[in-house]
């Protein structure tokens, strides 16, 4: 991926780089992991906790808030999760398994290439389901259009850099796809109560809390929950976003396994 | 099959050369004292290959001897540990971008993603390439016109096969190098196999043919190197090869009666007595076949079904390895 940040790709380029994301995309198309996981969940779950009334009561436990309120936030993070440590790493692994990626490897397109394609499908899809679970809990259930558009636009991008590289990390040390599966999935649950699916983060205690702000998922929701209520969101929960988005960026470049 | 965008990669004529290629080597291939070795295992020990541009070269040899980890060293899948490589005068990593244009490659065990189609796996590498071979030519040639719109997931092994071969060729390359290519496909499709590889090569494409079959190698090599425990024991034409084993003869019987191996061995003519399930296979030199019918009449025993040989390149094999070539219980331990 480096390589292609740091040099200007050539009109031919653009055209390969262009084949192999219409070629990652379709595939996302026809084994939708990432699509179900990643989008229609999330949608599914916000139309749930729509339809509940207690949902839409104000709560002092958080924070005068309603729960629905709540858990916009975490929804929109759940799906950017899904997407970035199962939808991401899956596909990868099963490419090295089947030795995909070392015939492709005696080509002249670089590998690296394919592993951007995906980063690229799976993060445009992660954008895809932020604006839908947004637009369904402001059409549907009359939720105030977020305070800060740039800001959630930076808090879910930084959210994407920060967890795409999970993902990749999973893909590095999973030898099958259903590994991958496996470790996506013990990961997911431990970072998922730290984002309060199971207990808000407002009624969590202050030592989980303190935790939560320095977990991905914590800081994730943190970030597009202020800019979605209240503005462009503290300076904290982005830079610790980005901190992720480096030290695994690099760990995920470090070590991941072409075989 | 004629002039085509498959036939620009062959530059039979001097004359007329893309000048982004690099000038017309005379040697395809050279490599000189390769070693590479996994751990405590030396796959290759110490090889050295020169393959003129137009030959078919095959490397020969039985399962594990290194023949795969040389070629993948050759196209740059592994560093080696030892020795040089040069392909049409390039470095396999130094010059990784240009030979990969130049050079298409077919794998063991290499996959397509189960739900891509025919056509658009063949497109996608297509597009890879500066100079690539007309998409519908090569899907023609290799029979996969009417598999075209089909996934992967669907294909036989043998379409699997030639799909692997038809990507092989899908850059227009000037050498091909092809990992057991006929492995798994019935002997019909491997006729038809060869015969498109002659067609290739006739193009002036060189193929570096990774096969352990021998008749696949007398039948369609120029020139055969034998692989051994990871290095070259032999290097020659098959006729050439077969020459050098050209005293060994090979007598076939299947006995009436069980009967002591050590009657057969003790006769002076006889180099190597083996069973072949009923069958007993005796090697010898020398007038073998009167010899063996006497000793066996004289313990009683009559041989039906005789068959004699003289010898072929797997005598020759045999003769300078001490191995058989085709050890079908060594086949599942091949990595």
């Amino acid at each position: 991926m480096t390589a292609l940040t740091l040099h200007v790709p050539s009109p031919r380029q653009r055209i390969i780089f262009g084949n192999v994301l219409r070629n990652e995309a379709r595939l996302t198309w026809r084994q939708p992991v990432g699509l179900v996981g990643g989008l229609a969940l999330p949608v599914a779950l916000i139309m749930i906790f729509g339809n509940i009334s207690t949902f839409h009561h104000k709560s002092s436990a958080l924070g005068g808030l309603t729960p629905f309120e709540v858990y916009v936030p975490v929804v929109i993070m759940l799906g950017i999760a899904l997407i970035a440590m199962m939808a991401l790493s899956m596909p990868l692994v099963s490419y090295r398994e089947q030795g995909i990626l070392r015939r492709l490897s005696t080509t002249p397109m670089p590998s690296s290439w394919l592993l951007a394609a995906q980063v690229v499908v799976q993060a445009s899809i992660a954008v895809a389901s932020t604006l839908a679970v947004l637009i369904v809990s402001m059409v549907a259930f009359g939720a105030p259009s977020p305070r800060s558009p740039g800001g959630v636009a930076v808090a879910v991008l930084l959210s994407i850099a920060g967890l795409c590289p999970l993902g990749l990390l999973v893909a590095s040390f999973a030898k099958t796809a259903n590994g991958a599966s496996v470790i996506g999935r013990l990961m997911f649950f431990p970072m998922m109560f730290f984002a309060g699916l199971w207990l808000p983060r407002a009624e969590m205690p202050t030592i989980l809390r303190d935790i939560s702000n320095y977990t991905p998922l914590g800081a994730a929701v943190q970030a597009i929950q202020d800019a979605i209520l209240q503005g462009f969101p503290p300076a904290t929960p982005l830079l610790v976003l980005a901190g992720y988005a480096v030290v695994l960026g690099y760990l995920a470049h470090r070590f991941f396994r072409w075989e | 099959m004629q002039a085509s965008a498959l036939a620009t990669a062959t530059g039979a004529a001097t004359v007329n050369e893309p000048a982004a290629r690099p000038r017309r080597h005379p040697l395809a291939a050279e490599i000189v004292g390769l070693r590479k070795v996994y751990g405590d295992v030396v796959a290759v020990d110490d090889v050295s290959l020169s393959i003129a541009e137009g030959e078919i070269f095959g490397v020969l040899g039985p399962n594990g001897a290194g023949k795969t980890t040389t070629v993948e060293c050759a196209v740059g899948l592994r560093n080696p540990d030892a020795g040089s490589i040069r392909l049409l005068g390039l470095d396999p990593f130094a010059d990784r971008d240009e030979l990969h244009e130049l050079v298409g490659v077919q794998l063991q065990a290499s996959a397509q993603p189960a739900k891509l189609r025919v056509g658009e796996i063949l497109a996608l590498y297509r597009s890879f390439y500066r100079d690539p071979a007309d998409l519908d030519e090569l899907i023609e040639v290799l029979g996969l016109a009417e598999k075209r719109n089909v996934y992967y997931r669907a294909l036989s092994g043998g379409q699997r096969q030639r799909l692997s071969v038809a990507l092989a060729l899908i850059g227009n390359p000037r050498i091909a190098v092809l990992d057991e290519m006929t492995t798994g496909l019935d002997p019909g499709a491997r006729r038809d196999a060869w015969e498109l590889i002659r067609g290739i090569r006739d193009r002036g494409v060189t193929i570096i043919l990774v096969t352990h079959f021998m008749e696949e190698a007398e039948r369609l090599c120029d020139r055969v190197a034998f692989i051994d425990a990871g290095r070259v024991v032999a290097l020659d034409t098959p006729a050439g090869l077969s020459a050098r084993a050209r005293d060994t003869k090979v007598v076939r019987f299947v006995p009436s009666a069980p009967f002591d191996d050590a009657i057969l061995s003790a006769q002076p003519e006889v180099t190597r007595v083996e069973h072949d399930g009923s069958r007993v296979v005796v090697s010898g030199t020398g007038d073998l076949l009167n010899t063996v019918i006497i000793a066996l009449h004289d313990q009683g025993v009559v041989a039906h079904d005789v068959g004699f040989d003289t010898s072929n390149l797997e005598d020759a094999f045999v003769k300078l390895t001490g191995n058989r070539l085709n050890q079908d219980h060594l086949e599942g331990a091949r990595s």
